[in-house]
């Protein structure tokens, strides 16, 4: 019930949040310059074509009037139409979130997977050389710019070594295999930062929590510091690591663009730099709308996570 | 014997063993005939004749066809057409089509359709809408011939309906056609030799064509745009790469085809490749222009718009363009470098320091602001810009480059104010010579100043006065003069500064033969042997 309530709560108050955000994205695109019937009519046409030309995509009402067309649509599920395909904006989405979805979901696993013990690990023997070693990766992960990375890989798992495949997206419906092994040097790419942030907020966080008095008890009483470390001290410093996972995840989302394009990835990001660079309003009106919806959906989230690592609360 | 094998060759070894079980994709890429092509830009508007950028073209040679084509002299031959008839006093025009020409959709081509199809078409090409000015009526006289009848005779009827480049005339349903020029048709039905996928289209990603079976090829070989169009593949998907080293690597590991547009500075590295073939397919290439604009100061003045031309270097230009000798050409040739009008009259591409200081003494030069357009999304603009801002702050000039993305640029260029209002004072651009190479086609000729012409907008009776001579022209040689005319007024007044020609070499696996060479690149005739 107290989940339910949070619940609801919680996604009242989004929506003013997406009408800021859906606002600021309208304004944000007429006041930049460029002009998108200019780039569409190409350079034949003149004054006359290209002002029937606005006057059919709507450019020629009030701002104001056509900020109210687009969100009295978006109420009813229609994001409107791509100016430069003139494809639904709803269509083009949903031909990308698929790879944008996918290279989030392979990154923040492994990222989770392999920062979380480092952190853990580190936090124990801290100031040992494995401590140093991992404080070291994760400030070469920061450093390196994610690009370069990329090229890493591709030049050798993929040109030298043969194991991979440069680029490309293979949808899950294509067999697993397939789906991952496309996947596998993006994934790599993409996670060297995230280790690295996921690894320092759990070396904290571990370090922090390790200090603690009921630390001290239980491995006066004897467990085995295996059960003290993963079972006792990790659960108490899991809030701030789920915070910076669900954080990454948002980030992943809106952020894969340099990714998408060293691996050709026919994701999200690709969407929205095509879509600014062609001013194609539609698209980036509705991208932006889904990105934050999708910030508000995961920030929820890990907020509800919060209170199954630490009961007290929900309480509150 | 085993001191042959380093830990490097072991490694491979055992990564080619795992990687031969792995890459079904990449088998599969390479094995049937389909063809993925990696081309300059992705497909996104797919109306020919509203997207005028060379995709809109590409897509359209692919699945439209046109009545008449030019091969790869020049000359204009029948396509569509079977054959046709000029009558005595060259004011009517009977064409008859071929037989057994179908739509994709199963429907015989016929004159209704192709009536409505020139006339949208002309609503929106400069060459078809000055035809047009021409035409007293268009009208069907069976189901496969029809007839263009001109109020005066107009030398360039065949050369117009041939248009080798955007807008071409491309045929399309009469149901099509009869949209509005300013809606674009979305349904992707033509007769041209493939069929446009639409189910798998992916705007901006992919974009699929298929043999089209149905498809009648002249019996003729392939020779630029014209003659037989016989498909010998069963699918080419046209995929987008922003990231050319991406597109490279992809090439070079046989996950794609075909490169259409790899950096001149990636060349070497495809060239050294052992299974990619670089070469070039389209001799005639692209040529750069430097555009004032005479509404503005201080390129209201003549003086001063050839003081800049007299400050330039072209080999500058494309050596920031382009960098490698092998693929350009420093040429004064307005209408390309080996095009029938070529001539180099006019200018000798070389600087002359101290006449373009002379010069912009006489235009009473004051230290006006030069506001140049750089759009540094593009590398072929951006370096050309950089070099042009040095050469003029050299002489002398107030230059402020203004850097912004193409898209940014195409919407300020269009601005007609002064430059302390949003106006500009010149910019850069390029094109290919296909559209440059005839006096009428060329926007940069188009000297109708502020009110219909081109942007940049520069005004010049003398000049209208010849192309419209040139229009009525139709003796080859007679052409020629006249458009040697035209060239050396356009340099007297300074229409645009001619940044040279270079070529884009095509790079492609080695197991693809046949290809066309042809001003766009054509995926006809093409065979895949592995």
């Amino acid at each position: 019930m107290a989940i339910t309530g949070v619940l609801l709560k919680r996604s009242v108050s989004v929506i003013p949040v997406l009408g800021v955000v859906a606002l600021i994205a309208f304004m944000l695109l007429r006041f930049a310059s460029g002009d998108p019937v200019a780039q569409l009519a190409g350079d034949n046409a003149d004054a006359a074509a290209i002002a029937a030309i606005r006057a059919r995509l709507g450019l020629d009402q009030p701002l104001a009037m056509q900020f109210l067309n687009w969100l009295w649509r978006m109420l009813h599920g229609d994001l409107g139409t791509s100016i430069v395909s003139g494809q639904p904006v709803t269509a083009l989405i949903a031909q990308r979130v698929g790879p944008t979805v996918a290279v989030s979901i392979t990154t923040i696993v492994f990222s989770v997977l392999v920062g979380v013990p480092i952190g853990v690990l580190a936090a124990w023997r801290r100031g040992g050389w494995l401590d140093r070693f991992a404080m070291w990766t994760s400030v070469t992960g920061f450093a390196v710019p994610t690009f370069a990375i990329g090229y890493f890989w591709i030049y050798l798992l993929s040109m030298q070594f043969r194991l991979f495949p440069v680029q490309g997206y293979v949808p899950l419906s294509d067999g697993l295999g397939l789906f991952l092994w496309h996947l596998t040097l993006p994934t790599l790419t993409l996670s060297l930062v995230y280790i690295a942030l996921i690894a320092r907020v759990a070396r904290t966080s571990m370090l922090e929590v390790l200090s603690e008095d009921f630390v001290r008890t239980a491995r006066a009483k004897g467990l085995p510091e295996r059960i003290v470390v993963f079972k006792h001290a990790l659960r108490n410093a899991a809030v701030p690591i789920v915070s910076i996972v669900g954080i990454g995840i948002a980030l992943l989302i809106g952020g894969v663009v340099v990714t998408e394009s060293v691996f050709n990835l026919p994701g999200l990001g690709r969407l929205t730099v095509d879509s600014v660079l062609a001013r194609d309003y539609p698209v980036i009106q509705g991208v932006i709308i889904v990105f934050g919806g999708a910030y508000v959906a995961i920030n929820l989230l890990v907020d509800l996570s919060y209170t199954f690592f630490d009961p007290r609360i929900s309480q509150q | 014997m085993f001191n042959d094998f380093s830990r490097r060759s072991l490694l491979k070894a055992g990564a080619a063993g795992f990687a031969a079980g792995m890459m079904p994709r990449i088998a599969r890429a390479q094995s049937g005939k389909v063809i993925r092509a990696v081309m300059h830009a992705p497909l996104r508007a797919t109306d020919p004749v509203i997207n005028t950028a060379w995709t809109g073209r590409n897509h359209g040679l692919n699945i439209y066809d046109t009545l008449f084509s030019t091969d790869s002299k020049f000359q204009v031959r029948p396509q569509m057409v079977d054959a046709y008839e000029v009558s005595a006093d060259k004011l009517t025009y009977t064409f008859k089509l071929r037989s057994g020409l179908k739509f994709h959709d199963g429907a015989p081509v016929t004159s209704a359709d192709v009536i409505p199809s020139l006339q949208r078409w002309a609503k929106r090409d400069t060459m078809g809408a000055r035809m047009m000015t021409f035409v007293a009526e268009l009208k069907p006289v069976d189901e496969r011939t029809f007839q263009l009848v001109l109020k005066s005779p107009y030398g360039q009827v065949l050369q117009t309906l041939a248009k080798p480049s955007s807008i071409m005339p491309f045929i399309m349903p009469a149901r099509l056609a009869a949209q509005p020029p300013e809606q674009p048709v979305m349904e992707f039905v033509g007769s041209g030799p493939f069929r446009f996928v639409a189910s798998e289209f992916r705007p901006g990603s992919r974009a699929i064509y298929e043999r089209n079976p149905d498809y009648v090829s002249r019996d003729e070989p392939s020779d630029g745009l014209a003659g037989g169009k016989i498909v010998k593949i069963d699918r080419y998907e046209w995929i987008s790469m922003p990231d050319f080293q991406t597109a490279a690597n992809a090439l070079i590991n046989k996950e794609i085809d075909f490169l259409e547009a790899a950096p001149h500075d990636m060349l070497p590295s495809l060239i050294a490749a052992n299974d990619v073939t670089v070469a070039d397919y389209n001799p005639l290439g692209f040529m750069s222009v430097v555009r004032m604009n005479w509404l503005t100061e201080p390129f209201n003045k003549q003086e001063i718009r050839q003081a800049v031309m007299y400050a330039s270097d072209q080999a500058d230009w494309l050596d920031a363009q382009v960098g490698n000798p092998d693929y350009y050409q420093a040429s004064a040739a307005m209408f390309g470098v080996t095009t029938p009008l070529a001539s180099e009259v006019g200018w000798n591409t070389k600087p002359d320091i101290a006449r373009a200081k002379d010069l912009l003494k006489k235009g009473g030069y004051k230290g006006e602001k030069v506001v140049m357009l750089q759009a540094t999304d593009s590398p072929l603009l951006s370096g050309s810009s950089t070099v042009t801002a040095q050469k003029l702050r050299a002489i002398g000039m107030n230059v402020e480059v203004q850097t912004m993305d193409w898209g940014s640029l195409l919407a300020r260029r269009v601005k007609q104010d002064s430059t302390a209002n949003g106006g500009w004072s010149m910019t850069h651009w390029v094109t290919t010579t296909t559209e440059l190479m005839n006096p009428l086609a060329s926007t940069v000729l188009d000297t109708r100043g502020k009110s219909g012409g081109f942007f940049g907008w520069p005004e010049d009776t003398e000049i209208e006065s010849l192309r419209n001579t040139f229009a009525l022209e139709s003796d080859a040689a007679a052409q020629k003069t006249v458009a040697e005319a035209i060239q050396k007024r356009a340099y007297e007044v300074m229409t645009h500064i001619p940044g040279g020609q270079f070529k884009q070499p095509l790079s492609h696996s080695k197991a693809l033969k046949g290809i066309v060479t042809a001003p766009a690149p054509l995926f006809w005739n093409v065979e895949k042997t592995a």
